[in-house]
């Protein structure tokens, strides 16, 4: 984990020097509404909203509440009845769509890869449109499949369907950022992939965004995906009517009303946990010894130590077993058969849950914190878990109070405009 | 005289007539493909617009192909004009049913999906929806072929070109000693004819059907 975030600060460098640090772009979306013809109801109604530059922005709602549409209003694969679209403060609305699109990359569920085409010819589609020189192309393609960590030289030449659903995902993706858009559109990228894979590619696209930076999109129907991808969340209720635009520990501290909160869900603070890694909480040092050690001095240890147990780490410092007072001497002082094994252990980019869920499950209630190549660097308890969680909910109170001001005055302005739009309407009728 | 000795002693008006024969159908082929593809690709994003062409194409296909050939005597004439403008004609179902039942199951999520990704009309057209329909396309050309086969044969009546000369100048010989023959090498000559084309297409599919489609 940490070494994958070493290499990709370091092609980071690389790359923000080769491409001038092309990153993201402003996106905002002014009053869109979509109405289908013989349809009284618009299907996406009055939707502004301001997206910054990078940010990660993920729509979220039941289906059918025009999430989708309102996604693809934005690259106007669905043109939008009214309303205006900018990007860097462009106004995009009334150019040319082919022209819009190449700017910005698009993803689809189940990876949306034209069949006849390798790898390589799929992820070399849009520079070859925009006219790059062959050789640049190629160095892109390989690139870019390193980026989402697939082997260039393995999968270059291979068809779609000689992938996995979750490696088709990737190539969707390397295609879809392929010609170094600054915004790339998502929609329900994950959602045809098995729970365990999509976790995989979640923790990729983090990893990514940490690199590139771009304006993301995501639309998801799930809600525990939005809090994990989204540095803000659009919860969406039918025609698009946005109940809640925040950050995800807002909205789950502090849900705008009875529709967001039923959307959350059960169990918003430890959906909360989520949201924060072991290295935000206090991590306790704790007394330890090696096997190298003499015996002598594990006594010693154990004696002077306050606790009643100490850690023992193999030659590469990494833990090993936890030795209690009467150990050594029940296994007569042979350190292979003392103790009880380290079962698991955290790193500090683990979220809060995961860490609970190892100190739950161990029977003391502790768990060894590990840093790089699994060397011993600290523990959390129960006690500092608690600790931390209920800090954490109390700033999130604090900030949600603040916070419930500017809402309800954004909500006062918003139904006001949309009487007023009403009242228009009715006018000229 | 047996069947091999008339083989042997005719071979080089045999092999003419199966030469024109079968570049009759080749060329009459290339024109159907061209104008059958076309249609469909014209038609097929309309409900109504597909099941004209697909209605129209198959309408032709029910007139007797003796009587087409005798109808289109008094307006384009004797010889090739005739015998070229049937073929085309019959030629143009399988082909057009084809391109346009292959075009519109290309999977509209794809379509979306070269949309999103900034190509524009004709190069979606050209390099995501054609090649994709390209598989039942060529089935449409392959059954197309094998019918123009047996039909080029009646454009002698029309005095065109091809082996079915030899079929008509052993009908018209009934009783004599080469009958038979002139009858038997004509038909043969049509069926291997037809099997060489068939080979060629597989060869063809092989060739340009991409790997990452071919089932």
């Amino acid at each position: 984990m940490s070494e994958t975030s070493v290499s990709g600060s370091v092609s980071d460098d690389g790359r923000g020097e080769a491409s001038g640090g092309a990153t993201g772009a402003t996106i905002e979306l002014e009053a869109l509404t979509k109405r289908y013809p013989g349809n009284p109801q618009p299907a996406v109604e009055n939707v502004s909203m301001e997206i910054k530059a990078g940010e990660t922005v993920v729509f979220v709602g039941p289906s059918g509440c025009g999430k989708s549409t309102t996604l693809k209003m934005i690259n106007r694969l669905i043109e939008p009845s009214g309303g205006r679209i900018r990007i860097n403060g462009e106004d995009v609305t009334d150019i040319d769509p082919v022209k819009l699109r190449r700017k910005v990359g698009y993803a689809i569920q189940s990876s949306g890869l034209f069949p006849h085409m390798t790898v390589a010819q799929n992820i070399a589609l849009v520079p070859r449109m925009t006219g790059w020189s062959k050789s640049r192309i190629r160095a892109r393609v390989e690139e870019m499949l390193d980026l989402v960590g697939l082997d260039a030289g393995e999968f270059h030449g291979r068809y779609p369907r000689q992938l996995s659903g979750g490696q088709q995902q990737r190539v969707g993706v390397a295609r879809a950022l392929a010609a170094d858009p600054p915004v790339l559109l998502m929609d329900e990228p994950f959602g045809a992939v098995d729970p365990i894979t999509r976790d995989h590619l979640q923790d990729e696209l983090i990893r990514l965004q940490r690199e590139l930076h771009k304006t993301i999109v995501f639309v998801t129907h799930d809600f525990d995906e939005a809090i994990k991808i989204g540095d803000r969340i659009a919860v969406l209720r039918e025609r698009s009517h946005i109940a809640q635009f925040d950050t995800p520990e807002a909205i789950l501290t502090n849900p705008a009303d009875d529709f967001v909160s039923g959307f959350v869900g059960a169990g918003a603070a430890l959906k909360r946990l989520n949201l924060t890694r072991v290295r935000d909480v206090g991590i306790t040092d704790y007394p330890t010894v090696t096997v190298e050690d003499p015996l002598q001095h594990i006594f010693a240890r154990l004696r002077e130590s306050g606790t009643n147990e100490i850690l023992l780490l193999d030659r590469r410092g990494r833990p090993y077993k936890w030795l209690r007072r009467g150990d050594l001497m029940r296994a007569k002082g042979s350190l292979a058969r003392a103790g009880t094994l380290v079962h698991d252990t955290v790193t500090r980019d683990a979220t809060l849950r995961d860490a609970l869920e190892a100190v739950l499950t161990d029977n003391a209630g502790r768990v060894a914190v590990t840093g790089r190549r699994g060397t011993y660097e600290g523990v959390v308890d129960m006690e500092t878990l608690m600790n931390s969680v209920q800090e954490l909910l109390e700033a999130d109170r604090l900030d949600a109070l603040e916070h419930q001001h500017d809402l309800e005055e954004t909500r006062a302005t918003q139904t006001h405009t949309e009487q007023e739009g009403f009242g228009g309407v009715g006018g000229r009728a | 005289m047996n069947f091999w000795d008339f083989l042997g002693s005719r071979h080089q008006q045999l092999l003419a007539d199966a030469y024109q024969h079968a570049s009759a159908v080749f060329q009459c082929m290339v024109v159907a493909t061209l104008i059958g593809v076309l249609i469909g690709v014209l038609t097929y994003r309309s409900d109504w617009a597909g099941n004209l062409a697909t209605l129209t194409t198959s309408t032709i296909l029910t007139i007797p192909s003796l009587a087409m050939i005798g109808l289109l005597i008094p307006i384009v004439g004797l010889g090739v004009p005739p015998t070229v403008t049937a073929l085309t004609l019959y030629g143009l179902l399988p082909i057009v049913r084809n391109s346009i039942v292959g075009l519109r199951g290309v999977d509209p999520a794809l379509v979306d999906a070269a949309k999103g990704i900034g190509m524009s009309r004709p190069a979606r057209l050209l390099q995501v929806e054609l090649p994709l329909a390209w598989p039942p396309i060529l089935t449409g050309i392959r059954v197309s072929t094998q019918m123009l086969m047996g039909i080029a044969a009646i454009a002698a009546y029309a005095s065109g070109p091809g082996l079915g000369n030899e079929i008509f100048r052993g009908i018209a010989s009934l009783g004599s000693k080469n009958a038979l023959n002139q009858v038997l090498a004509g038909t043969l000559g049509i069926i291997v004819l037809a099997l060489l084309f068939d080979a060629a297409y597989v060869l063809l599919g092989r060739l340009t059907i991409p790997r990452g489609i071919r089932v």
